[in-house]
């Protein structure tokens, strides 16, 4: 054998404390803040078992220091031995998450059928209207964004008192589609336009229409984006609250004014409240979960040109 | 609206519209408009009660809108064929917005000089700039909007520990996955559950876990939402940690879009890692950066929920942010019309504000070498 030609210079195959103390480091910052993130969560899921000396004494691990209890969901008649029992808190309640995903999911279904039209029509044409060309139709629409709530909230409550859309979902879908519709077109804008004009072309010429081609082609290449769109809809939708407690009284009442209308009488029932709340965020962790990259996909568009 | 030629998209159609085509088409435009028109003219003669034609509601306007509105997109294709197709992509969204916004923005105004108590009988009463004065002299008002100036401060830190955050998450580490879904979480609740989850059950002075922690640390009777520096302390934190993930997010995405191949470079040429960052990282996510702010203050000026359900404004309106002030106005007197004032004022300061912060982030992320 011949005589050894590299070596490993002495600096790089020296432990380096440095270097080791900051990843410890980083780690330790991460699983800090993942545990701020989380506590929360672990904290509400806990006290859905918990009894009431649980929560005065602050016991945290079941099993360990206290024994769970099936009262939180009791209370929403969800226990094993209610779910089989008639129960009016739980029709009540099921009725509330009923209307929360119709409204989630009918408004972000509209709004990501509206949205992608537009923002396909925006990255292929040019459109004249009056002074109007793209960039101010585009501005038009995303401005949207700005406008608080609180500035429609009133006239529509006048407006759909007139329309007999008080306390209806319609009304609700109506309203919700419009908050997120800039988004959608946000999100939508950016997916279209990395998708080359070419692929149309060649569809036309082979004697697809225009809407055809929209359907047939571009919509699958593009249904990523609008998966993320459609989620990150749903999550503003499913957790909106304001307009829901202005607009909806008895019949259409959501999810999150159901929560907030018995946070009066907390303290009584920890356990209730811990349970209503977890289904109110539950449907969207189980989301975020699976579908994180989606979501985070919808966010980055726009960040990144 | 119309087409112009030079489209992003080349493709070449042909047309041949006839005559009678053209007639139907504008047919059906104002044939359904003078449906529409009609049913607006006998509605509103019914409110007025000059006569009585028996509507309870304004629903057959509504119907006949949808009609019309169907009628001229139709007629968009009848009329201009290929062109008219192509405007079929924006026209609903386009009449939508316009329906949703533009007519209730008008009529917002209209409400806005009058006095309207839902709940009375006298129905709506015009009583000019009433609305104006009262705001003026309203304290609760202007402290609503010196605390939003306050809650966007707080974007400040917000966006320090979102870019920490995310400089961590793009090193190398195992369990990105993990650390990233867990990071996200707070961004998918909802902001009522938060407000009981934190707000209401762990910042509980008795017995939630915060209040024990802070009690170990050495402060012996915690009260979170007593004075108000500490409620309105409260209520950013509890902000910033279900927002936080959002320019977390953002500022990721842009950081791995930074190519390797600068970084590597400044390797070699030997910089430190303080050095690395101040002028290659934090200059290139300087654009990213103003979009993730931007965006953020835009959610934080329609702050309320966190604000309704924790403290209602308390104490003494030292957390009220704008929204939630004109809430409880409207809960309290359903006052309409000053509430609805009171929303425009805020919606031209908005404007005003987001007009000045685009312009000014414009001239910032433009380079300057």
């Amino acid at each position: 054998m011949s005589k050894q030609i590299f070596f490993d210079s002495k600096n790089d195959v020296a432990f380096k404390p440095k270097r080791f103390l900051g990843k410890t480091l980083i780690y330790l910052i991460l699983i800090f803040w993942a545990i701020i993130c989380l506590f929360p969560i672990y904290w509400t899921v806990t006290t859905t078992f918990k009894t009431a000396p649980d929560v005065m004494k602050g016991n945290l691990v079941p099993w360990w220091d206290f024994r769970p209890k099936w009262l939180g969901l009791k209370s929403l008649g969800l226990s094993p031995d209610r779910i089989f029992v008639e129960s009016t808190v739980r029709e009540e309640f099921l009725k509330r998450f009923y209307n929360s995903m119709i409204a989630a999911v009918g408004s972000s279904t509209l709004a990501v059928l509206l949205g992608s039209c537009t923002a396909y029509g925006l990255s292929r044409f040019k459109y004249r209207f009056g002074f109007m060309r793209n960039s101010d139709i585009s501005f038009f629409f995303l401005s949207q964004l700005i406008l608080p709530p609180v500035v429609l909230a009133l006239p529509f409550l006048v407006l759909y008192k007139e329309l007999a859309l008080l306390d209806s979902r319609v009304g609700l879908i109506a309203l919700y589609t419009l908050t997120v519709l800039p988004i959608v077109i946000w999100i939508m804008r950016d997916q279209f336009s990395s998708i080359p004009t070419e692929l149309e072309e060649a569809a036309l010429v082979d004697g697809l229409s225009i809407w055809g081609a929209f359907l047939t082609i571009i919509m699958p290449i593009a249904l990523p984006g609008m998966v993320a769109a459609f989620i990150i809809s749903l999550v503003l939708t499913w957790n909106e609250y304001f307009f829901a407690a202005l607009l909806t009284s008895s019949h259409a009442k959501t999810l999150p004014v159901m929560v907030a209308s018995q946070t009066g009488s907390q303290g009584i029932s920890w356990w209730s409240m811990a349970a209503l709340s977890l289904a109110a965020i539950l449907p969207l962790i189980i989301i975020a979960v699976i579908l994180e990259r989606y979501i985070i996909k919808g966010m980055a568009a726009g960040a990144v040109k | 609206m119309s087409s112009t030629d030079a489209d992003y998209l080349h493709i070449v159609t042909q047309d041949k519209i006839s005559d009678r085509r053209r007639d139907l088409g504008r047919l059906m435009i104002w044939g359904s408009a003078t449906i529409l028109l009609i049913l607006i003219v006998l509605q509103s003669l019914d409110q007025f009660s000059t006569f009585e034609f028996g509507f309870t509601t304004w629903r057959p306007t509504l119907y006949a809108y949808f009609f019309w509105a169907t009628c001229l997109c139709w007629a968009q294709v009848i009329l201009h064929g290929e062109q008219g197709r192509r405007r079929l992509f924006i026209l609903p969204a386009v009449l939508f917005v316009i329906s949703m916004v533009i007519f209730p923005l008008i009529f917002a105004l209209g409400i806005a000089f009058s006095s309207w108590n839902l709940s009375s009988p006298d129905g709506r009463q015009f009583n000019g700039f009433d609305n104006a004065i009262e705001m003026w002299s309203d304290p609760f008002y202007w402290n609503a909007l010196k605390n939003m100036v306050w809650y966007i401060l707080a974007i400040i830190p917000e966006y320090i520990i979102a870019f920490c955050l995310a400089v961590l998450l793009n090193s190398q580490i195992k369990a990105r996955k993990f650390f990233r879904v867990a990071f996200l979480m707070p961004l998918m609740l909802s902001p009522v559950a938060v407000s009981w989850m934190i707000g209401k059950s762990m910042l509980e002075i008795r017995f939630g876990p915060i209040s024990r922690l802070v009690r170990t640390l050495g402060w012996d009777n915690p009260s979170f939402f007593g004075s108000d520096e500490i409620a309105r302390f409260m209520i950013m934190v509890m902000d910033a940690w279900t927002f936080i993930p959002f320019m977390m997010i953002m500022i990721l995405a842009g950081l791995q879009a930074i190519p390797k191949e600068l970084h590597e470079a400044a390797e070699v040429d030997g910089a430190p890692p303080w050095k690395k960052f101040w002028e290659i990282t934090f200059p290139l996510m300087l654009p990213v950066s103003i979009t993730a702010i931007l965006i953020r203050i835009i959610f934080k000026l329609k702050l309320a929920d966190i604000i309704i359900n924790v403290t209602s404004g308390g104490p003494g309106g030292a957390t009220d942010s704008v929204t939630s002030f004109i809430y409880r106005e409207y809960r309290d007197r359903s006052n309409v019309g000053y509430g609805t004032f009171l929303a425009i004022v805020y919606l031209i300061l908005i404007v005003i504000f987001m007009t000045f912060l685009i312009k000014m982030a414009e001239r910032w992320s433009r380079p300057r070498y």
